[in-house]
């Protein structure tokens, strides 16, 4: 079986907005959607359900009640069943990678998967960390920012995509994947699969019945706005344009 | 305190290591590093280089690189180990982050004490001031937001360390690396690049051909990626490289948030865009707002003119 992480971020493009406290960001009333690299993820299980190299698909989330559509999409995508570990609302941006990591590893000592796929990072946090600390906490090989995965014969071929262009390697199962967003194109629930969805199980935790501590290694100090780009002029052609540059002294063919 | 940073080149790293006072160790790893540690050591602020060199560090495989490092660590105590930014930092130091119980701190774009330090969130609308309790604090540190360290000037130790690795569930194949005679993406001090405006991979040839002239890196964003214009490493933006060279060129591109968070850093930004309501201008320093297809080898014939 294989289990996925839904995380359910700020939707891409909604407006961010520093809080007044300055201790974090505006999240009450913002529409959330399921992170962009978690669709991947859910799509990437499903193929694999479908090339018959997966039997069962678990949709995981952890985070506030809301969590709970995020895993319905999962499950209408063909996600079989769910599993939500809540946590209380309003703490849910206390809840950081390394504590998702022991909630996930719990989980896999519960449901013995051979396969765990996550986004490869969340679009909030930007931390990129939760596949590679869950792998190290399990001891399984990982194969993060996969954007292509072959399997055969118990081990996966992973292509990820690196620093200089792309690199091979290949890992036994169990193996936790992190994905990458050229990995698939994720599908669009359709509306009689939403409806199945909500049929399917989605069995509910809390940290504490996994006996995970999920306190905040991290503190957030503070929360502030990036400095503001003012927009220059417009310029009406090239030639103006390569003036402009010329004028500014910009310095070419130096590398740093 | 001391640290260790893993890879070269890491001279921006250098930077932020000695921001935090004490001595630095480097590590090197991997089949056949020696003369990376011997430019390692030529690094001004680092007092030693601890040289890995095995079959089994292949391609720097995650699974083998930990055993090394949680070995030296061992022997050496660290309070702060550090990596760049960058695919291979991100994918090594939260692995051994769990193996030391400890929270990784990712992408660092400022060093405020040595447990407190400042990283971007939201895609860099909004920037976060962290304060650690761990131990050992574990950092990757975007090479954009710190002045690199010298190449020269340095006489670090090196010492040679043959670690037991025992790692048979994962294996390096090989890479396809994207070969190039431009300068590197994330350290060139002109960047140009294309968008989905450029409609395919053939028209990339121009911007190839402005970059040659002006000695500039050539970039993409997402989309022009996605659609298979150019390979995935020329990716700039939120969940690819970031950049902040002296001049971006953003050519046929909108100016999505996602790329935004890749570049606004830079310090002068040009845009070219058919379309006067692209985001893309709200940043730019100097805007044109004209056909690619013309503007480009406008460009091109105007430079070569001076």
């Amino acid at each position: 079986s294989s289990g996925i992480n839904a995380e359910w971020p700020l939707r891409p493009g909604v407006k961010v907005r520093v809080r007044p406290d300055q201790l974090g960001v505006v999240t009450d009333g913002v529409k959330h959607s399921m992170n962009p690299f978690d669709e991947n993820a859910v799509e990437e299980a499903v193929r694999m359900k479908q090339k018959k190299i997966v039997k069962e698909i678990i949709a995981v989330s952890c985070g506030p009640t809301q969590s709970q559509e995020t895993i319905r999409t999962a499950l209408a995508m063909g996600a079989d069943r769910g599993i939500h570990v809540e946590v209380p609302k309003g703490t849910e941006a206390d809840l950081q990678p390394l504590a998702v990591a022991k909630i996930f590893a719990k989980l896999i000592e519960k449901e013995q998967p051979d396969v765990v796929i996550l986004g490869k990072q969340a679009i909030d946090d930007d931390a990129n960390q939760t596949t590679q600390l869950l792998a190290g906490l399990v001891d399984w090989p990982q194969g993060t920012m996969a954007s292509a995965l072959e399997h055969s014969d118990g081990q996966l071929k992973i292509t990820r995509e690196i620093d200089g262009g792309l690199e091979d390697i290949k890992v036994k199962l169990p193996a936790i994947i992190s994905a990458d967003l050229r990995l698939n194109e994720p599908r669009y629930a359709t509306l009689p699969n939403i409806m199945k969805a909500k049929k399917k199980k989605i069995e509910k935790l809390s940290p504490g019945d996994l006996g995970v501590d999920i306190a905040p290694r991290l503190t957030v100090k503070k929360v502030v706005d990036p400095p503001v780009r003012q927009a220059g002029d417009k310029v009406p052609d090239v030639a103006t344009l390569l003036d402009k540059l010329k004028k500014k002294k910009v310095p070419t063919a130096t590398l740093r | 305190s001391s640290g260790i940073n893993a890879e070269w080149p890491l001279r921006p790293g250098v930077t932020a290591a000695t921001k935090l006072g004490g001595s630095v160790h480097a590590i090197v790893a991997g089949d056949s590093c020696v003369e990376a540690g011997n430019n390692t050591a030529k690094i001004p602020g680092i007092e030693k280089v601890f040289v890995a060199e095995s079959p089994a560090l292949k391609g720097q495989i995650a699974e083998s690189v930990v055993q090394v490092l949680l070995d030296i660590q061992s022997k050496n105590n660290y309070t702060h180990i550090l990596a760049n930014g960058t695919v291979f930092g991100k994918n090594i130091l939260p692995r051994m982050g769990a193996k030391l119980d400890v929270a990784p701190i990712s992408d660092i774009i400022g060093v405020e004490s040595d447990s407190t330090f400042v990283r971007t969130i939201y895609a860099g609308n909004a920037i976060q001031t962290v304060e650690s309790s761990d131990p050992v604090k574990l950092i990757t540190v975007r090479g954009t937001a710190f002045e690199a360290s010298p190449a020269d000037g340095g006489s670090a130790a090196t010492e040679n360390v043959s670690s037991d690795i025992n790692n048979d569930k994962s294996e390096y194949i090989e890479a396809k690396l994207s070969k190039s005679d431009r300068p590197e993406l994330a350290s060139a001090n002109i960047v140009i690049s294309g968008g989905r405006g450029l409609k395919n991979g053939e028209n990339f040839e121009m911007l190839y051909e402005l970059a040659d002239k002006m000695g500039a890196a050539v970039g993409a964003s997402r989309a022009a990626v996605d659609a298979g214009y150019v390979p995935s490493d020329l990716q700039v933006g939120q969940t690819g490289k970031m950049v902040a060279p002296d001049l971006y060129i953003a050519v046929g591109i909108s100016g999505a948030i996602q790329h935004l968070a890749g570049m606004k850093d830079s310090k002068t930004i040009v845009a070219i865009n058919k379309d006067a309501e692209a985001p893309i201008f709200q940043v730019s320093d100097i805007g044109l707002v004209d056909d690619l297809f013309k503007a480009v080898p406008e460009m091109i014939a105007g430079i070569e003119q001076q």
